[in-house]
């Protein structure tokens, strides 16, 4: 018994010195610090229910977003408000349609044009961005004055000449918003890389003759993305806030598809008529969504660059 | 061209070792551009390293010596060809590399590998110190198996002295002396001729700091490297080194074997240096005579005419300010560039 405890001992002092032990990674630390963030928590899981609204809203609608309930138009002040009776749980807006399942298309488009053009600017900025970091002199000059002058542009204007000349559509919209939306991106990032690029973990990976190719892939680009992550998220609000302001116009998508910005410009105009839950519906969709996006922007932030703060 | 030849034929007789690196008028300049420059206006030349020569052999450490900024890590990465070089030769086995292209020098990275001052900030933070000992392998020998690398890493990392099992944890889980026992496996696990070591200990604390140098003394008897040993003070080369140059704004001011740099000093930089070197006897330390060099350095951008020593030499004269001194053989194979060296 003594000899066959002494042996299982001796085992597990051997094995302490060659089991490996897990390392705790940045990514993990990270995590870690964003999960003890109360607010960005409530973000997240506000937007998890908010994705789920715009996924799974057009099985529970009893109603179609384009479908007009004759026995309701014209008197939606006095007869249609939010009723789970006649099926129209937020109410119908002011042409006697579903409120609910449009508010649910509403949102598919909004989180579309927000992630869309946010996955544009992370692609084409970072790509872009890093490319100018990492090369330097010439290349980063012209690339990155180019960028200057983009900017220059007052794109707002050039979207709603674009809308106005081609008509609307929501392919010029992505177009529109994807194609300025990255320009910051590409700043930030080229910012970032050209820090990276003077880390002496890029110069001992030169020194042991590393290639390029592999040192952006293995070295620059893992340590770029925390920026990039962070960004991208506080964009997605932004896109939207374009969309809707687009919509608010009058200039954005196409009857009788929605979005959260023409809803609320929808009811915005009716309000004076009593129909007050045809503004707040997507209004308060909308809100949620930019607070939450913000406050996980933020807590990724705190969560990924401690030294920040 | 003259000089060239005249130092390869001075060269000691009495070393019978492989020459593996051989340093000729070595240059390498910056262009600095002014604040607020226009595109289109001439860069200024900042001569960060202006002329060095020098030879390393099998086996030996050459250490080198001088204040921060005088050329030091410029000087150690256009060896390792990470800088462009301005002119001079860097013959390594008998080929010049400073004409090769990025692609054929990538083939004698694995002769040449380096070691850096922040040990941290030289370990990728996002990778495991398995992955970071890996990746020269991995880029030299494309066709090892996972398994064999494993192996061969783990061996390396009880080589100088750390636990295989702390093979998957990250950077920042280690202390500054076991991240450069990280970097000094990183450097290793190719088998390298020879390290280039750029103030390896000057970020640790000085307990920290012989152990490093222990280990790097240990690991170079174990597997016959030749190292080049950059410090910014005297006292840290001392032990390891077998030779020790002495630099000063990019200028090689005296090259001698370390007990006679230590012994008979014959440079009045050098002399300097080493009296500023505290002596463990305290009654020698009380009593001995410290020579204080005043003022700053100069800018490497607008040296000093003649010799660039001269605006803080106690014994500079005019021809000090006319005529640059070369690097001659003073005796032996001690050499000294000064007009007046003892
Ligand atoms: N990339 C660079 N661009 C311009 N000047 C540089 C660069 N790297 C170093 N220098 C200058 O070259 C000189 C030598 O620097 P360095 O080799 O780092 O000195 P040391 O390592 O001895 O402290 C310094 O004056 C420094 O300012
Ligand atoms: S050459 Fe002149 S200035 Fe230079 S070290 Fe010798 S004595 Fe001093
Ligand atoms: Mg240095």
């Amino acid at each position: 018994m003594l000899t066959h405890k002494k042996t299982n001992v001796e085992k597990l002092a051997e094995n302490l010195g060659n089991e490996p032990i897990a390392g705790r990674s940045l990514w993990r630390d990270a995590m870690h610090r964003f999960s003890r963030n109360k607010a960005a928590m409530a973000g997240l899981v506000v937007l998890g229910l908010i994705v789920l609204f715009a996924a799974i809203g057009p099985f529970v609608a009893a109603w179609h977003y384009s479908d007009i309930d004759w026995s309701l138009m014209g008197n939606a002040a006095s007869a249609g408000q939010p009723s789970i009776a006649n099926g129209h749980y937020f109410g119908i807006d002011d042409l006697g349609r579903d409120l609910f399942a449009r508010t649910v298309q509403g949102s598919q488009i909004s989180l579309l044009v927000g992630t869309i053009g946010a996955l544009i600017a992370v692609v084409i900025g970072t790509l872009y961005g890093a490319t100018a970091g990492y090369f330097g002199g010439r290349v980063d000059s012209i690339m990155m004055r180019t960028v200057d002058i983009l900017m220059s542009i007052p794109y707002m204007f050039f979207l709603i000449l674009l809308l106005v000349m081609f008509g609307r559509s929501i392919l010029l919209i992505f177009i529109g918003i994807g194609a300025i939306s990255w320009l910051e991106m590409a700043r930030i990032v080229r910012g970032q890389t050209l820090s990276i690029k003077n880390k002496e973990y890029i110069e001992a990976a030169i020194a042991s003759g590393v290639r390029p190719f592999k040192i952006v892939l293995r070295h620059v680009v893992p340590n770029l993305l925390g920026v990039v992550i962070v960004y991208a998220t506080l964009l997605v609000p932004q896109m939207i806030l374009t969309e809707s302001f687009i919509s608010f116009l009058g200039l954005g998508v196409q009857e009788p598809q929605t979005s959260w910005g023409a809803l609320i410009n929808d009811g915005a105009g009716t309000m004076r008529y009593g129909t007050l839950w045809q503004l707040m519906f997507p209004l308060g969709f909308f809100i949620a969504t930019l607070l939450s996006f913000f406050f996980v922007g933020d807590g990724l932030r705190d969560a990924l660059d401690p030294k920040d703060r | 061209m003259t000089e060239h030849t005249q130092a390869d034929t001075l060269a000691s007789p009495t070393r019978t070792r492989e020459k593996l690196l051989s340093v000729r008028d070595l240059k390498v300049y910056f262009d600095i551009f002014p604040k607020g420059a226009m595109p289109w206006t001439k860069p200024r030349k900042l001569k960060a390293v202006n002329g060095v020569s020098f030879d390393l052999y099998e086996g030996e450490t050459l250490g080198v010596v001088g204040e921060s900024g005088c050329g030091k890590s410029t000087l150690a990465r256009a060896v390792i060809r990470m800088l462009p070089v301005e002119g001079g030769e860097v013959v390594w086995l008998g080929q010049d590399l400073a004409p090769l292209k990025d692609k054929a020098m990538r083939n004698h990275r694995k002769d040449i590998q380096m070691i850096f001052q922040d040990p941290l900030a030289s370990l990728n933070p996002r990778m495991t110190i398995g992955q970071i000992i890996a990746e020269p392998l991995e880029t030299h020998y494309p066709d090892l198996s996972r398994a064999e690398v494993k192996e061969r890493v783990a061996e390396m990392m009880k080589t100088v002295g750390l636990l295989p099992n702390q093979i998957n944890r990250y950077p920042h889980e280690f202390s500054g002396g076991q991240c450069q026992r990280i970097g000094i496996a990183r450097a290793l696990v190719l088998k390298p001729k020879m390290i280039i070591c750029d103030e390896p200990v000057s970020a640790l604390d000085v307990s920290i700091q012989a152990q490093v140098i222990n280990l790097l003394m240990s690991l170079q008897k174990k597997m016959g490297l030749s190292l080049i040993f950059i410090a910014h003070d005297l006292s840290v080369v001392k032990h390891i080194s077998t030779r020790i140059m002495v630099l000063y704004l990019g200028n090689v001011m005296e090259v001698a074997d370390s007990a006679d740099i230590y012994r008979q000093p014959r440079h009045p930089y050098t002399q300097a240096l080493i009296s500023a070197v505290p002596i463990p006897d305290p009654k020698i330390e009380r009593n001995k005579e410290v020579i204080l060099i005043e003022g700053d350095l100069p800018s490497p951008i607008n040296p000093p005419s003649g010799c660039v020593f001269r605006t803080r030499c106690p014994r500079a004269e005019a021809k000090c300010a006319e005529q640059k001194p070369e690097l001659i053989f003073a005796q032996g194979t001690h050499q000294v560039a000064c007009h007046f060296h003892d």
